[in-house]
Protein backbone atom coordinates (compact mmCIF):
# COMPACT_ATOMS: atom_id res chain seq x y z
CA UNK A 1 0.00 0.00 0.00
CA UNK A 2 2.51 2.64 0.78
CA UNK A 3 4.70 1.68 -2.00
CA UNK A 4 1.76 2.05 -4.26
CA UNK A 5 1.01 5.45 -3.09
CA UNK A 6 4.91 6.53 -3.47
CA UNK A 7 4.55 5.13 -7.24
CA UNK A 8 1.54 6.94 -7.90
CA UNK A 9 2.87 10.06 -6.23
CA UNK A 10 5.97 9.86 -8.67
CA UNK A 11 4.24 9.13 -11.28
CA UNK A 12 1.93 11.98 -10.46
CA UNK A 13 5.12 14.17 -10.20
CA UNK A 14 6.39 13.57 -13.70
CA UNK A 15 2.99 13.74 -15.40
CA UNK A 16 2.97 17.38 -13.57
CA UNK A 17 5.96 18.87 -14.90
CA UNK A 18 4.60 19.91 -18.52
CA UNK A 19 1.74 20.97 -16.69
CA UNK A 20 3.99 23.14 -14.57
CA UNK A 21 5.79 24.51 -17.36
CA UNK A 22 2.67 25.11 -19.49
CA UNK A 23 1.41 26.95 -16.37
CA UNK A 24 4.39 28.97 -15.83
CA UNK A 25 3.84 30.61 -19.31
CA UNK A 26 -0.26 31.58 -18.78
CA UNK A 27 0.50 32.22 -15.41
CA UNK A 28 3.55 34.38 -16.18
CA UNK A 29 1.07 36.50 -18.92
CA UNK A 30 -1.79 36.94 -15.89
CA UNK A 31 0.86 38.46 -13.30
CA UNK A 32 1.69 41.10 -16.18
CA UNK A 33 -1.69 41.57 -16.08
CA UNK A 34 -2.25 41.41 -12.25
CA UNK A 35 0.75 43.85 -12.37
CA UNK A 36 -0.97 46.36 -14.94
CA UNK A 37 -3.87 47.12 -13.11
CA UNK A 38 -1.80 47.82 -9.86
CA UNK A 39 -1.81 44.70 -7.90
CA UNK A 40 1.44 43.83 -5.54
CA UNK A 41 2.95 40.29 -6.26
CA UNK A 42 2.17 38.97 -3.05
CA UNK A 43 -1.94 39.62 -3.15
CA UNK A 44 -1.77 38.12 -7.07
CA UNK A 45 0.53 35.06 -5.85
CA UNK A 46 -2.06 34.45 -3.04
CA UNK A 47 -5.10 34.99 -5.15
CA UNK A 48 -3.17 31.83 -7.87
CA UNK A 49 -2.52 29.30 -4.90
CA UNK A 50 -6.00 29.83 -3.55
CA UNK A 51 -8.10 29.70 -6.89
CA UNK A 52 -5.65 27.72 -9.11
CA UNK A 53 -7.76 28.57 -12.30
CA UNK A 54 -6.76 30.87 -15.20
CA UNK A 55 -10.16 32.08 -17.03
CA UNK A 56 -11.76 32.70 -13.29
CA UNK A 57 -8.50 34.67 -12.45
CA UNK A 58 -8.26 36.55 -15.53
CA UNK A 59 -11.77 37.50 -15.58
CA UNK A 60 -11.77 38.74 -11.88
CA UNK A 61 -9.03 41.26 -12.77
CA UNK A 62 -11.02 43.40 -14.69
CA UNK A 63 -14.09 43.00 -12.39
CA UNK A 64 -11.74 43.72 -9.18
CA UNK A 65 -9.63 46.99 -11.63
CA UNK A 66 -13.29 48.27 -11.97
CA UNK A 67 -14.90 48.12 -8.30
CA UNK A 68 -17.19 45.27 -8.94
CA UNK A 69 -19.54 43.92 -6.10
CA UNK A 70 -18.24 40.77 -4.26
CA UNK A 71 -21.41 38.97 -5.50
CA UNK A 72 -20.95 40.21 -8.82
CA UNK A 73 -17.17 38.20 -8.39
CA UNK A 74 -18.59 35.40 -6.73
CA UNK A 75 -21.37 34.79 -9.72
CA UNK A 76 -18.35 35.22 -12.47
CA UNK A 77 -16.73 32.96 -10.65
CA UNK A 78 -19.47 30.33 -10.07
CA UNK A 79 -20.17 30.40 -14.23
CA UNK A 80 -16.70 30.30 -15.55
CA UNK A 81 -15.35 27.77 -13.02
CA UNK A 82 -18.53 25.76 -13.62
CA UNK A 83 -17.03 23.32 -15.88
CA UNK A 84 -15.19 21.91 -13.29
CA UNK A 85 -18.54 20.66 -11.38
CA UNK A 86 -18.84 18.70 -14.56
CA UNK A 87 -15.35 17.54 -14.11
CA UNK A 88 -15.53 16.59 -10.66
CA UNK A 89 -18.91 14.69 -11.20
CA UNK A 90 -16.36 12.47 -13.91
CA UNK A 91 -13.61 12.12 -11.55
CA UNK A 92 -16.25 10.96 -8.80
CA UNK A 93 -17.21 7.86 -10.59
CA UNK A 94 -13.36 6.74 -10.88
CA UNK A 95 -12.01 7.19 -7.52
CA UNK A 96 -10.81 4.11 -5.56
CA UNK A 97 -13.90 2.40 -3.39
CA UNK A 98 -12.58 2.03 -0.05
CA UNK A 99 -11.19 5.75 -0.10
CA UNK A 100 -10.95 7.62 2.99
CA UNK A 101 -13.32 10.95 2.50
CA UNK A 102 -10.71 13.26 3.52
CA UNK A 103 -9.08 13.03 0.19
CA UNK A 104 -11.84 14.09 -1.37
CA UNK A 105 -12.18 17.13 0.35
CA UNK A 106 -8.18 17.73 -0.18
CA UNK A 107 -7.81 16.50 -4.34
CA UNK A 108 -11.41 18.28 -4.74
CA UNK A 109 -8.32 22.12 -4.45
CA UNK A 110 -6.41 20.80 -7.65
CA UNK A 111 -9.04 20.06 -10.20
CA UNK A 112 -7.94 22.35 -12.89
CA UNK A 113 -8.27 21.47 -16.80
CA UNK A 114 -5.36 20.18 -17.17
CA UNK A 115 -4.87 18.08 -13.58
CA UNK A 116 -8.10 16.86 -14.45
CA UNK A 117 -7.32 15.81 -18.20
CA UNK A 118 -4.06 13.92 -16.96
CA UNK A 119 -6.12 12.08 -14.22
CA UNK A 120 -8.24 11.09 -16.52
CA UNK A 121 -5.56 9.44 -18.57
CA UNK A 122 -4.15 8.44 -15.67
CA UNK A 123 -6.27 4.35 -15.40
CA UNK A 124 -9.88 3.39 -15.04
CA UNK A 125 -9.42 4.38 -11.62
CA UNK A 126 -7.70 7.48 -10.29
CA UNK A 127 -5.35 7.50 -7.11
CA UNK A 128 -5.69 10.32 -5.06
CA UNK A 129 -1.68 10.30 -4.70
CA UNK A 130 -1.41 10.34 -8.20
CA UNK A 131 -3.58 13.73 -8.18
CA UNK A 132 -1.31 14.61 -5.32
CA UNK A 133 1.68 14.46 -7.23
CA UNK A 134 0.91 16.70 -10.35
CA UNK A 135 -0.83 19.11 -7.75
CA UNK A 136 2.38 19.50 -6.05
CA UNK A 137 4.35 20.58 -8.94
CA UNK A 138 1.55 22.32 -10.96
CA UNK A 139 0.37 24.61 -7.78
CA UNK A 140 3.54 25.90 -6.88
CA UNK A 141 4.40 26.66 -11.19
CA UNK A 142 1.22 28.37 -11.29
CA UNK A 143 1.76 30.45 -8.42
CA UNK A 144 5.61 31.12 -8.63
CA UNK A 145 4.60 32.40 -12.47
CA UNK A 146 1.98 34.40 -11.12
CA UNK A 147 4.45 36.40 -8.98
CA UNK A 148 7.19 36.64 -11.29
CA UNK A 149 4.46 38.07 -13.77
CA UNK A 150 4.36 40.88 -11.58
CA UNK A 151 7.91 41.08 -9.93
CA UNK A 152 9.53 41.27 -13.41
CA UNK A 153 7.48 42.24 -16.50
CA UNK A 154 10.08 40.29 -19.38
CA UNK A 155 11.97 38.09 -17.71
CA UNK A 156 11.04 34.81 -20.04
CA UNK A 157 11.33 36.59 -23.86
CA UNK A 158 7.79 36.36 -26.10
CA UNK A 159 9.47 33.16 -28.31
CA UNK A 160 9.71 30.91 -25.31
CA UNK A 161 6.32 32.16 -23.61
CA UNK A 162 4.57 31.23 -26.95
CA UNK A 163 5.80 28.09 -27.51
CA UNK A 164 4.90 26.92 -24.00
CA UNK A 165 1.17 28.07 -24.28
CA UNK A 166 0.75 25.06 -26.07
CA UNK A 167 2.25 22.62 -23.53
CA UNK A 168 -0.89 22.34 -22.18
CA UNK A 169 -3.47 21.85 -25.49
CA UNK A 170 -0.69 19.11 -25.87
CA UNK A 171 -1.67 17.19 -22.70
CA UNK A 172 -5.20 17.47 -23.58
CA UNK A 173 -4.36 15.80 -26.82
CA UNK A 174 -2.15 13.18 -25.93
CA UNK A 175 -5.02 12.30 -23.32
CA UNK A 176 -7.96 12.25 -25.68
CA UNK A 177 -6.10 10.34 -28.88
CA UNK A 178 -5.04 6.94 -27.21
CA UNK A 179 -9.04 5.92 -26.22
CA UNK A 180 -10.04 7.58 -29.67
CA UNK A 181 -7.39 4.81 -31.45
CA UNK A 182 -9.46 2.10 -29.59
CA UNK A 183 -12.91 3.24 -29.37
CA UNK A 184 -14.26 4.81 -32.84
CA UNK A 185 -17.73 6.57 -30.62
CA UNK A 186 -14.95 8.25 -28.82
CA UNK A 187 -13.22 9.07 -31.51
CA UNK A 188 -15.88 10.27 -33.41
CA UNK A 189 -17.06 12.52 -30.24
CA UNK A 190 -13.89 14.51 -30.59
CA UNK A 191 -14.36 15.23 -34.22
CA UNK A 192 -18.11 16.03 -33.48
CA UNK A 193 -17.11 18.18 -30.28
CA UNK A 194 -13.79 20.46 -31.86
CA UNK A 195 -16.17 21.11 -35.09
CA UNK A 196 -19.00 22.36 -32.80
CA UNK A 197 -16.65 24.66 -30.66
CA UNK A 198 -15.22 25.53 -33.59
CA UNK A 199 -18.43 26.97 -34.99
CA UNK A 200 -19.74 27.88 -31.44
CA UNK A 201 -16.54 30.76 -31.39
CA UNK A 202 -17.59 31.69 -34.89
CA UNK A 203 -21.21 32.50 -35.62
CA UNK A 204 -22.65 35.36 -34.42
CA UNK A 205 -24.42 36.12 -31.58
CA UNK A 206 -23.28 32.58 -30.03
CA UNK A 207 -19.90 33.85 -30.53
CA UNK A 208 -20.09 35.92 -27.92
CA UNK A 209 -20.88 33.67 -25.59
CA UNK A 210 -17.79 33.65 -22.34
CA UNK A 211 -15.39 30.53 -23.12
CA UNK A 212 -16.24 28.95 -19.64
CA UNK A 213 -19.86 29.34 -20.92
CA UNK A 214 -19.25 27.51 -24.42
CA UNK A 215 -17.75 24.64 -22.54
CA UNK A 216 -20.48 23.81 -20.54
CA UNK A 217 -23.01 24.65 -22.99
CA UNK A 218 -21.65 22.21 -25.34
CA UNK A 219 -20.21 19.55 -23.17
CA UNK A 220 -23.73 19.42 -21.38
CA UNK A 221 -25.27 19.09 -24.84
CA UNK A 222 -23.02 16.83 -27.14
CA UNK A 223 -22.05 13.99 -23.89
CA UNK A 224 -25.68 14.27 -24.10
CA UNK A 225 -26.46 13.41 -27.15
CA UNK A 226 -23.69 10.65 -27.19
CA UNK A 227 -25.41 9.06 -23.39
CA UNK A 228 -28.73 8.88 -25.84
CA UNK A 229 -27.12 7.49 -28.81
CA UNK A 230 -24.54 5.39 -27.72
CA UNK A 231 -24.67 4.42 -24.10
CA UNK A 232 -21.93 2.71 -22.53
CA UNK A 233 -21.97 -1.01 -23.40
CA UNK A 234 -23.17 -3.51 -19.85
CA UNK A 235 -19.89 -5.55 -21.29
CA UNK A 236 -17.52 -2.42 -20.72
CA UNK A 237 -18.55 -1.36 -17.38
CA UNK A 238 -18.20 -5.28 -16.31
CA UNK A 239 -14.80 -5.39 -17.80
CA UNK A 240 -13.76 -2.08 -16.17
CA UNK A 241 -14.82 -3.60 -12.95
CA UNK A 242 -12.49 -6.53 -13.05
CA UNK A 243 -9.55 -3.81 -14.38
CA UNK A 244 -10.76 -2.36 -10.96
CA UNK A 245 -10.41 -5.35 -9.03
CA UNK A 246 -7.79 -6.98 -10.86
CA UNK B 1 -10.22 49.48 -6.52
CA UNK B 2 -13.33 49.77 -3.91
CA UNK B 3 -13.45 46.63 -2.32
CA UNK B 4 -10.59 45.18 0.20
CA UNK B 5 -8.56 43.08 -2.72
CA UNK B 6 -8.14 39.86 0.08
CA UNK B 7 -11.67 39.85 0.64
CA UNK B 8 -12.57 39.34 -2.94
CA UNK B 9 -9.46 36.80 -3.21
CA UNK B 10 -11.00 34.87 -0.58
CA UNK B 11 -14.74 35.13 -2.06
CA UNK B 12 -13.03 34.22 -5.55
CA UNK B 13 -11.67 31.08 -3.34
CA UNK B 14 -14.58 29.85 -1.62
CA UNK B 15 -16.93 30.03 -4.96
CA UNK B 16 -14.39 28.03 -7.06
CA UNK B 17 -13.33 25.67 -4.35
CA UNK B 18 -17.58 25.06 -3.36
CA UNK B 19 -17.73 23.94 -7.39
CA UNK B 20 -14.86 21.53 -7.07
CA UNK B 21 -15.69 19.99 -4.16
CA UNK B 22 -19.79 19.41 -3.65
CA UNK B 23 -20.22 16.79 -6.70
CA UNK B 24 -16.99 15.01 -5.40
CA UNK B 25 -18.28 15.05 -1.56
CA UNK B 26 -22.41 14.52 -2.74
CA UNK B 27 -21.65 11.24 -5.15
CA UNK B 28 -20.14 8.92 -3.25
CA UNK B 29 -21.59 5.56 -4.84
CA UNK B 30 -21.18 4.72 -8.10
CA UNK B 31 -23.95 5.89 -10.53
CA UNK B 32 -25.99 2.84 -11.43
CA UNK B 33 -27.92 4.61 -14.50
CA UNK B 34 -26.91 3.77 -17.75
CA UNK B 35 -27.76 7.42 -19.16
CA UNK B 36 -25.81 9.24 -16.71
CA UNK B 37 -22.71 6.90 -16.61
CA UNK B 38 -22.75 6.97 -20.14
CA UNK B 39 -23.02 11.05 -19.82
CA UNK B 40 -20.13 11.16 -17.19
CA UNK B 41 -17.95 8.81 -19.15
CA UNK B 42 -17.97 11.15 -22.81
CA UNK B 43 -17.92 14.02 -20.78
CA UNK B 44 -13.82 14.42 -20.42
CA UNK B 45 -13.51 13.65 -23.88
CA UNK B 46 -16.09 16.28 -24.57
CA UNK B 47 -14.99 18.90 -22.56
CA UNK B 48 -10.85 18.92 -23.38
CA UNK B 49 -11.78 18.49 -27.26
CA UNK B 50 -13.60 21.43 -26.73
CA UNK B 51 -11.01 23.55 -24.73
CA UNK B 52 -8.33 22.34 -27.17
CA UNK B 53 -9.76 23.68 -30.52
CA UNK B 54 -9.86 26.07 -31.74
CA UNK B 55 -8.47 27.34 -28.65
CA UNK B 56 -4.78 26.27 -29.64
CA UNK B 57 -4.69 28.22 -32.39
CA UNK B 58 -4.75 31.61 -30.94
CA UNK B 59 -2.23 30.44 -28.26
CA UNK B 60 0.98 31.02 -30.25
CA UNK B 61 1.95 34.13 -31.94
CA UNK B 62 1.01 32.95 -35.20
CA UNK B 63 -2.01 30.33 -36.60
CA UNK B 64 -0.30 28.59 -38.25
CA UNK B 65 2.61 27.89 -35.46
CA UNK B 66 -0.70 26.89 -33.66
CA UNK B 67 -1.91 24.68 -36.33
CA UNK B 68 1.76 22.78 -36.49
CA UNK B 69 2.17 22.00 -33.03
CA UNK B 70 -1.76 20.74 -33.23
CA UNK B 71 -0.73 18.39 -35.54
CA UNK B 72 2.36 17.86 -34.06
CA UNK B 73 0.48 17.01 -30.68
CA UNK B 74 -2.24 14.69 -33.01
CA UNK B 75 0.78 12.50 -34.62
CA UNK B 76 2.97 11.88 -31.74
CA UNK B 77 0.25 10.79 -29.36
CA UNK B 78 -1.43 8.68 -32.15
CA UNK B 79 1.85 6.97 -32.36
CA UNK B 80 1.56 6.53 -28.71
CA UNK B 81 3.65 9.22 -26.93
CA UNK B 82 4.24 9.67 -23.87
CA UNK B 83 2.60 12.89 -21.53
CA UNK B 84 5.70 15.03 -21.20
CA UNK B 85 7.06 14.01 -25.27
CA UNK B 86 3.73 15.42 -26.71
CA UNK B 87 3.04 18.50 -24.60
CA UNK B 88 7.42 19.53 -25.56
CA UNK B 89 7.06 18.17 -29.17
CA UNK B 90 4.43 20.18 -29.56
CA UNK B 91 5.71 23.24 -27.74
CA UNK B 92 9.24 22.52 -30.06
CA UNK B 93 7.80 22.60 -33.28
CA UNK B 94 6.35 25.89 -32.13
CA UNK B 95 9.23 27.42 -31.30
CA UNK B 96 11.40 26.11 -34.22
CA UNK B 97 8.04 27.41 -36.63
CA UNK B 98 7.83 30.87 -35.06
CA UNK B 99 11.83 31.43 -36.38
CA UNK B 100 10.85 31.51 -39.45
CA UNK B 101 7.13 33.28 -38.78
CA UNK B 102 7.22 35.83 -36.33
Amino acid sequence: MEINRRAWYIRGVRDGIPIALGYLAVSFTLGIAAGNMGMASFPAALMSLTNVTSAGEFAALGLISAGAAYMEVAGTQLIINLRYCLMSCALSQKLPRKMPFYHRLLMAYGITDEIFGIAIGSGKVVDPFYLYGAISVAVPGWTFGTWLGVASGNILPGRVLSALNVALYGMFIAVIVPPARKEKIVAGMIGASMAASFLFSHLPLIGGLSSGMRIILLTVVIAGAGAVLFPVHEEEEKEEEKEVQG
Amino acid sequence: MKGNLYVYILVMAVVTYFIRVLPLTLIRKPIKNRFIRSFLYYVPYVTLSVMTFPGILSATSSVYSGAAGLLAALILAFFGASLFKVAVGACGIVFLLELFLV
